[in-house]
């Protein structure tokens, strides 16, 4: 049951692009068409689902103050190292995942082309590992959260391109064209989000 | 009325191309078109000949909402006059006594209450009518548009959903930015992927919490706190709305502590009903607003939870407390913000009956929600409305897949 509140907060209430305001680079550049963003959003998810346990993983048995205990060295706290190891973790795991959809999955590959190897400079998903640090989740919890946080991201550039197909059809002032109004869309969506802050589970 | 079309053919010259007001054509062809039809026609290609406008929508929708309009007052003005008279007040000490004294405070007559009441619904809607007026004249004279009677509705449907003791320089904040952000800055009328008025209520709701909701500002009498039967509700659910003595039928006519427009659960079915039988509103929206409200509330009922006395309350409450009946019928139904397609009507209506109820029962930071419920629909809709239209590609798609027997 904890889990799923977890699941359903990451999702909605704490959603990364449209609460917190993280991965605002591709969320905008990713998202006039509803195919490419869906794409994109499911390999969030994926590299999402992987990186946050396992940088968990790394987190308790090797970073943190007193992880090294199980190799006789209790005093060694090697949290400084804590940024680069995640976005080593997740570099090389993109990079995997690149190799591994490139030999099994072709279609898949082609259709996300240059979006997958732009997920590693994505901030959604080194935020993902940072809040899993500060909020000092289980394992099972950091999976959960990956997972679900993930989601919420893709549901959020999933509905934005939505927004931003319907206003193909729009007539926005020269000064605003392309990206301003995508700000102010992204802003907006934000606001209609507001719906779900504060929901107690 | 042939004195009307004189002067606007005299005054014509004046704003066609070369004449002295030529930026200001936008405002004479909205007067214009406002009294007389236009008589230009369309000149592309594919058109259909349809004896309903934009215009006569907007108008449609204006003149439903006078029930609620007239109930709204009425209540705004019983409320003051209660509180006055439990208080001991002979008398407000503003300008309106000006008014009142022709009238009276007494709580029993219709016309007192009533004049009371319209005392502060007309100054909430002229400022809303002038500013929102004139952004809508700027942007139009700006950028060579037509003024669209689009703002009529906008206008007063914003005008309805404030509470009636709100500071007019907010109401003109709140129209500024429901109209210029959410509006015009997409092209205007049309163009927009949220419901403009709500965007306004929206945002004076996050921005000025203390005059938009809490106990104090639903009746306009100073130092009287009186909560709405939804705030009573989400504290006590069911158990608190008996203690306070309210009962179905006073929430159903309008007889409770709400905004200016949204009391009256009665007078809103009446304009609604007029909405839908003239087709300007989809009855698809409308009944999947209802059944996904009834739906989800006799889940809560069923799965009822103890800690939340929110989840006891059926639905025929939910029905009539808060803003539900006006957003069913007003707001949802903006042709604009709302899905195009028929099932996704079904689907975008249900979706904001489910999530009104479920943010009411679950999220304890807010006391009203269809607001919000609508607003975050309004971003679903162009997706529902793709998930229809690619679900009617492949079916197409299969149907010539497989060839017919006869053939």
């Amino acid at each position: 049951m904890e889990l799923v509140n977890l699941a359903i907060k990451s999702i909605f209430v704490e959603n990364l692009a449209l609460a917190f305001f993280l991965g605002m680079c591709t969320f905008l550049a990713i998202s006039k068409k509803i195919e490419t963003a869906f794409g994109l959003g499911v390999a969030v998810v994926a590299v999402q689902t992987i990186t946050v346990p396992v940088n968990n993983l790394i987190y308790n048995y090797l970073l943190r103050d007193g992880a090294l205990a199980w190799a006789g060295l209790p005093n060694v706290d090697l949290s400084f190292l804590g940024l680069i190891s995640y976005i080593g973790v997740i570099a090389a795991l993109v990079q995997i995942l690149e190799m591994a959809l490139d030999k099994y999955v072709p279609a898949l590959y082609n259709a996300l082309g240059i979006f997958l190897p732009l997920i590693t400079v994505n901030c959604a998903i080194l935020g993902g590992s940072l809040f899993m640090v500060e909020r000092d989740y289980t394992l099972a919890e950091a999976t959960t959260y990956g997972f679900s946080s993930g989601l919420g991201w893709l549901l959020a550039i999933v509905l934005f391109a939505g927004v931003r197909e319907k206003l193909k059809y729009s007539d926005v002032p020269d000064g605003l064209q392309g990206l301003g109004i995508a700000f102010i869309s992204a802003g907006l969506l934000a606001f209609g989000f507001m719906a779900f802050s504060g929901i107690q589970l | 009325m042939a004195g009307i079309r004189d002067f606007l053919d005299r005054a014509h010259p004046l704003f066609a191309k070369g004449g002295k007001f030529e930026k200001f054509y936008a405002v004479y062809e909205m007067v214009d078109t406002f009294f007389y039809s236009p008589s230009d026609t369309a000149r592309g290609a594919p058109h259909v000949r349809d004896g309903i406008d934009l215009k006569r929508v907007m108008i449609y929708v204006w003149m439903a909402t006078f029930p609620a309009v007239i109930v709204g007052c009425w209540n705004v003005g019983f409320q003051a006059n209660t509180a006055m008279e439990s208080m001991g007040l002979e008398q407000v000490d503003n300008w309106r006594h000006v008014f009142l004294h022709y009238f009276g405070y007494s709580a029993d007559s219709f016309i007192a209450n009533l004049a009371h009441g319209m005392l502060y619904w007309i100054p909430i809607y002229m400022t809303t009518f002038i500013v929102g007026g004139l952004w809508e004249v700027l942007f139009a004279s700006v950028r060579n548009h037509e003024v669209n009677e689009g703002f009529f509705v906008t206008s007063i449907l914003f005008s309805l959903i404030l509470p009636p003791s709100i500071p007019l320089w907010q109401v003109a904040l709140g129209v500024s930015f429901g109209v210029v952000i959410g509006k015009e800055i997409f092209g205007g009328t049309g163009k927009n992927f949220l419901n403009p008025a709500l965007v306004g209520r929206a945002f004076l709701y996050f921005a000025y919490p203390a005059q938009m909701s809490g106990d104090t500002v639903w009746t306009a009498v100073d130092g009287w706190t009186s909560a709405t039967t939804l705030g009573v509700a989400k504290l006590d659910g069911m158990a608190g709305i008996e203690a306070a003595g309210i009962n179905w039928m006073d929430t159903f006519l309008g007889v409770t502590q709400g905004s200016i427009g949204e009391v009256s659960a009665l007078a809103i079915f009446i304009g609604g009903a007029f909405l839908m039988i003239t087709g300007v509103a989809s009855y698809r929206i409308v009944f999947g607003v209802l059944i996904g409200m009834v739906a989800m509330s006799v889940l809560f009922n069923v799965a009822g939870a103890e800690s939340n006395p929110m989840t006891g309350v059926p639905w025929y409450w939910h029905l009539t407390i808060g803003g539900f009946a006006f957003g069913m019928m007003f707001m949802a139904t903006d042709p604009v913000s709302a899905t195009m397609t028929d099932a996704g009507r079904w689907i975008y209506g249900v979706l904001i009956g489910a999530l009104t109820v479920l943010i009411r029962v679950v999220n304890p930071a807010y006391p009203e929600t269809i607001m919000l419920a609508i607003l975050f629909s309004n971003i679903v809709a162009p997706l529902i409305d793709y998930g229809v239209i690619r679900a009617n590609i492949s079916r197409r798609e299969r149907r010539l897949a497989t060839p017919s027997p006869a053939a």
